[in-house]
């Protein structure tokens, strides 16, 4: 396995691991996305949503899943952010970006707001710590569970800080995806000039997309749309 | 017209380097960028001064010689120009215009304007050939090549190494210079045999060499003199991809 | 000493001189030749390829260039294409037809059997690139494509868009950079040769300078090749590139070399003119521009470059058809614009030499596009030539699609060179010149799209064979930086650049480049004169001494120092000048591009002189300032008879 060793440990390999990573954290954000606007047919059928995806025997292995993706996308990033580092030890003392779009010149800083919403989001609305007034899901007594999602979603996004948090993060995230959907592509070799066209826009499409469904809820709530 | 340079000076790779500013008065727009520089090194010459090194030779945007950042841009902001065919009415009278070597840890400075590219010599070594002994070709015309692919290689085919690519890009990369070699014989037929050992070893020396990684900023294709495309980079991570799926009969 | 000139050409049939040659040849032993060392200085097709193949075969390879990769000799500049008697195109081409060409391009100034080997390799030479992934243009049916180049009645070049030469020599590259990782080359780009070592007679090494740290290096070897390119710079403004110098050759002249034909130099009709006093260079637009555009200049003087106001009257869209002279089409109506290069070149000289010129110093002539865009539409002129025009205006700033482009014929290729025999041996054993940097196969004037061919011939399939053939005659012998003669040579080298260092002059280098330049120009340049020859072998000397006393090289000879490297090959340039008019002058007839206004034809033409000039010229270095000694060499046709070329 010397070959794959040194294969992870090229630059290329790194942006393979990031582009493969990236490809699942996007596909994830995307069923994130879906599930969570099912709190626009009503607390009854988030909360069951929830309690599907609460009680799955795979849940663990989801989140173990998930843990190494973001892992190996931030472990790659970080030592290629280095490795660029190195290999420009003097810089310009003028330069100028002639083409480079505002979302690929923020990956990195996207990437750390994103790291820094994710634990967030896991303190508000999964372990509940960062959330007042949350409610753990418990046992219906049937077997079953009750969870209290729809709930914690609308008190804790009634908050207009926190709604404040996710909207800008659901921005850099779009950004970030905007840029990174069509990179990873470029990254797992797709050059034809006419898909990569596609790409490119599927890449700003998909951006919008998370951006505004996931933002679409806060407002919702915000503006009371949605409400208890 | 006149201007104000900014030119770094640097004795040799050992020495700390400074901007040093000029005063260039009475330039005309005809003249090339270089040839701007030559009225100033003439001056300092007959001042007895050292003049500003740079390199240059064939002055007509095909060698790959020149190249400096040019006010934050290698070669200059005109699209698809060498430094060598840039001329001064892209400026107007009274700019600053900054001028510095190409920056990359692979390029070490060898005084004021010149750097060491040998760097992007030994990747084209490490693979970047089609093993064809001389005297033992094939008639020319034994290999039919579809026209289009034979204009997508020119296409990559036409880098002339001046090392833009590498002094646009945010990291350092030498991606573009090296894609182009690899989609350039990849594409055609003669270079099949070679195509994935080839990419396994240029790409190992890039990383050997120390240029850094792509992010797709797309820098490197719009600094290219020729424009080569940015589609070589995917080409080579497709290739380097097959080639790693695909295995070697030596192992195992 | 002295010297016979023999070409060792085998007599008998031109069509198997070669093969009946390379076999009479002797081979060395495959296990023995890792144990010679051979010098290749350049890098350029013949330098390259020669490095690559010796190095494939097995040789220990050293090879030079004073850039800062074995990629950028200008060799890669060419743009037209390359020629192989393929005949692709079932058009009537052969070998024998390209040898006829060429001998016949050339002005009955080349040797036969060089030409016929070299038209026979062509063919070789297409495949050989093919076969490296060169990427030649091809048709829709994925076979080469052909276009007729430089008035060829055949199709017959080869080409890769408008960067044939750039293609080629990166294929050679690729090649050498592969025996480079094979560790057979060992490369020493950013290194000028200073000095060829000469011990018992023999070439032995080279005395180098590191161009990064100014250290003096020596080389010992059992064969040096020299594939230096042209002296085209002498002129100071050429297409050649900035760098390109005399400094090998002359320095190996000085050893004993003979230089042979200097005066033969080609001069390119379809240049962008000179914009101001600046200029560092002149830029070559393809010859092909000639197929489509049309070559006139105002018949009025009030139209044209007025030297009293320093201005252009009428602009050229403003001149009436009536006022203009299409004066190519008006001489040669059978040719018209496509006549070769030195009767367009000496065309236009003439007018603007009548006061008709255009453009800055009223050195220029109009290439008009205008009836090519009516008869087949922008587009179709774009399809053709739109890299080119584009080219023209960025240099220029202006757009030819509106209005005439401007052109004037400059300093393009040389002809003459260091003296070789048919092995492309100089006269000193051990010492081979390939490529430009030789005399030997296009004589007194060169086809358009023959010089990479020569360069690769010479690099791929010539020169190996006869340099085996040489080793294999003098075997393995001691080698030793040691020598007294490296001490000597490197001392000469030092004191030589100290001098330069030490003069502490008020004059830039380029200011007397330019000056030497601006003499050659006016005065061996496209119409040479007794009067002037002499006027100007009066002036080189007398450069050449205030040179001495008053250029400026400031630095020292540590670290990179590019007014040092410029010092020295303009000093080179200042003796060899005097050796080109003096060739220049004693050559008392008209032949190719040498055209010597005293001897032409009642009409214009050059007037050849066979019966006292049909040979090389070869000269012997006797010291500077001393008279060259003449060698001649008689040439032979036995194939292709001397007759004027005509081309009305």
């Amino acid at each position: 396995m010397t070959w794959l060793k040194q294969f992870l440990g090229s630059n290329i390999g790194l942006k393979v691991v990031m582009a493969l990573s990236g490809l699942g954290l996007f596909g994830f954000v995307i069923a994130h996305m879906l599930g969570n606007l099912q709190v626009f047919l009503g607390a009854d059928k988030f909360n069951a949503y929830a309690a599907m995806m609460q009680g799955n025997s795979l849940l663990w292995v989801a989140r173990i899943g998930l843990l190494s993706m973001v892992l190996a996308h931030m472990g790659s990033a970080g030592v290629l952010v280095l490795r660029s580092n190195k290999a420009r030890p003097v810089g310009y003392k003028k330069h100028t970006f002639l083409s480079g779009s505002y979302a690929v010149r923020t990956m990195r800083y996207g990437g750390l707001v994103l790291l820094a919403f994710i634990v967030y989001h896991l303190l508000h609305l999964t372990v509940g710590s960062a959330h007042g007034e949350f409610r753990h899901c418990m046992s219906d007594g049937d077997g079953g569970l009750q969870c209290f999602a729809f709930e914690n979603l609308v008190k804790g996004l009634s908050n207009p800080a926190a709604a404040g948090a996710y909207i800008v993060a659901q921005l850099a995230l779009g950004l970030h995806l905007a840029h990174g959907v069509w990179s990873l592509c470029r990254t797992l070799g797709l050059g034809n000039p006419r898909y990569d066209a596609l790409a490119r826009k599927a890449a700003l499409f998909f951006g919008a997309l998370i951006t505004a469904g996931n933002c679409s809820i806060a407002i919702a709530i915000l503006t009371g749309l949605v409400h208890l | 017209m006149n201007l104000t340079l900014n030119i770094w000076r640097q004795k040799d790779g050992r020495s700390a380097g400074q901007f040093e500013t000029y005063q260039m008065n009475d330039i005309n727009e005809h003249m090339s960028f270089l040839e701007m520089l030559d009225v100033l090194n003439d001056k300092l010459e007959s001042e007895g001064k050292e003049p500003v090194a740079f390199e240059h030779d064939c002055r007509e945007g095909i060698c790959g010689s020149c190249g400096v950042m040019i006010n934050g841009a290698p070669h200059g902001h005109l699209p698809r120009t060498t430094t060598c065919q840039l001329h001064m009415r892209e400026f107007k009278s009274g700019d600053n215009i900054t001028i510095e070597p190409f920056r990359a840890g692979a390029f070490p400075v060898l005084r004021d304007l010149v750097v060491d590219r040998s760097a992007l010599d030994r990747i084209v070594q490490a693979g970047g050939y089609v093993s064809a002994r001389t005297g033992s070709a094939p008639d020319a015309n034994s290999v039919p090549i579809e026209k289009d692919l034979a204009d997508r290689a020119f296409e990559a085919a036409a880098c002339i190494g001046c090392g833009a690519c590498v002094a646009s890009c945010p990291n350092a990369a030498s991606m573009l210079f090296t894609g182009a070699k690899i989609t350039h014989l990849g594409l055609l037929p003669q270079g099949q045999p070679e195509r994935y050992i080839r990419v396994d070893k240029m790409v190992a020396q890039m990383d050997k060499e120390d240029f850094g990684h792509c992010s797709n900023y797309g820098e490197c294709t719009v600094a290219c003199p020729k424009g080569i495309s940015l589609d070589v980079i995917a080409q080579m991570n497709r290739d380097l991809l097959v080639s790693q799926l695909r295995g070697r009969s030596t192992e195992g | 000493m002295t010297i016979q000139l023999k070409s060792g050409a085998p007599e008998g049939p031109v069509e198997t001189a070669w093969a009946r040659h390379k076999f009479s040849m002797k081979i060395v032993n495959p296990a023995n030749k890792r144990k010679y060392t051979v010098i290749v200085v350049g890098t350029g097709l013949a330098g390259a390829a020669c490095a690559a193949t010796l190095g494939e075969l097995g040789y220990n390879v050293l090879n030079f260039c004073f850039q800062d990769s074995a990629r950028r000799a200008h060799s890669i500049a060419a743009q037209g294409g390359i020629n192989g008697a393929k005949n692709y195109q079932n058009d009537g081409d052969s070998i024998y037809r390209l040898f006829y060409d060429t001998v016949k391009g050339g002005d009955f100034r080349a040797r036969e059997r060089n030409v016929y080997r070299l038209a026979e390799t062509s063919v070789n030479i297409i495949d050989q690139a093919t076969a490296q992934g060169v990427p030649f243009a091809r048709e829709y049916g994925g076979l080469l494509d052909n276009r007729s180049f430089g008035g060829a009645q055949v199709s017959r070049t080869f080409y890769a868009r408008g960067q044939t030469g750039q293609q080629l020599l990166i294929g050679a590259y690729q090649a050498h950079a592969k025996m480079v990782a094979a560790g057979n080359i060992t490369m020493y780009a950013r290194h000028e040769m200073l000095d060829v070592v000469i011990k018992d007679g023999d070439a032995r090494g080279i005395i180098a300078r590191d161009l990064v740290t100014g250290e003096l290096k020596r080389f010992v070897a059992d064969a040096v090749v020299l594939a230096t390119g042209g002296y085209g710079n002498v002129f100071y403004l050429s297409t050649n590139a900035m760098g390109c110098n005399v400094t090998a050759a002359w320095r190996a002249h000085r050893k004993g070399a003979l230089f042979a034909n200097p005066c033969y130099t080609q001069i390119h009709p379809t240049c962008i003119p000179v914009s101001g006093d600046y200029q560092s260079k002149l830029t070559l637009m393809s010859e092909s521009l000639r197929n489509d555009g049309r070559v006139w200049v105002p018949k009025h003087k009030k139209d044209c470059f007025d030297p009293a106001t320093g201005k252009v009257g009428r602009h050229p869209n403003e001149i009436p058809e009536e006022d203009r002279d299409y004066y190519l089409e008006r001489r040669y109506p059978s040719f018209g614009n496509l006549v070769p290069r030195d009767i367009a070149s000496r065309a236009a000289k003439q007018v603007c030499d009548e006061g008709r010129g255009v453009s800055y110093n009223g050195r220029g002539v109009y290439l008009d596009f205008s009836d090519a865009i009516r008869r087949l539409g922008k587009a179709a002129v774009e399809a053709r030539y739109g890299n080119l025009f584009e080219m023209y205006q960025r240099i220029s700033g202006t757009d030819p699609y509106v209005e005439p482009m401007r052109i004037y014929p400059a300093i393009h290729y040389t002809m003459g060179g260091l003296w070789v025999d048919y092995n492309l041996m100089s006269n000193v054993p051990g010492l081979f010149v390939l490529g430009e940097a030789n005399f030997s196969d296009h004589g007194a004037n060169r086809l358009g799209a023959s010089a990479l061919m020569q360069g690769l011939a010479d690099g791929y399939f010539v020169a190996p064979p006869c340099i085996g053939g040489y080793l294999a005659e003098v075997k393995p012998r001691p080698k030793s930086t040691d020598w007294p003669e490296f001490a000597e040579a490197e001392a000469a080298a030092k004191a030589r650049i100290d001098r330069l260092l030490n003069v502490k002059g008020k004059r830039s280098v380029d200011s007397f480049a330019r000056e030497l330049g601006l003499l050659m120009w006016d005065k061996c340049g496209m119409g040479r004169t007794e009067e002037g020859l002499t006027e100007a072998l009066r002036r080189i000397p007398e450069i050449r001494e205030e040179f001495w006393k008053n250029v400026s090289v400031p630095g020292s000879n540590t670290g990179v120092n590019q007014s040092l490297e410029k010092a020295g090959r303009v000093a080179d340039f200042l003796e060899f000048a005097e050796l080109m008019c003096l060739d220049a002058l004693e050559r008392r007839e008209s032949c190719g591009g040498h055209f010597r206004e005293e001897y032409q034809t009642p009409d214009g033409e050059a007037a050849r002189d066979d019966e006292n000039f049909q040979h090389v010229s070869a000269w012997e270095f006797t010291g500077l300032g001393q008279r060259p000694v003449l060698h001649k060499e008689p040439l032979t046709f036995d194939y292709v008879h001397p007759s004027q070329r005509s081309y009305k």
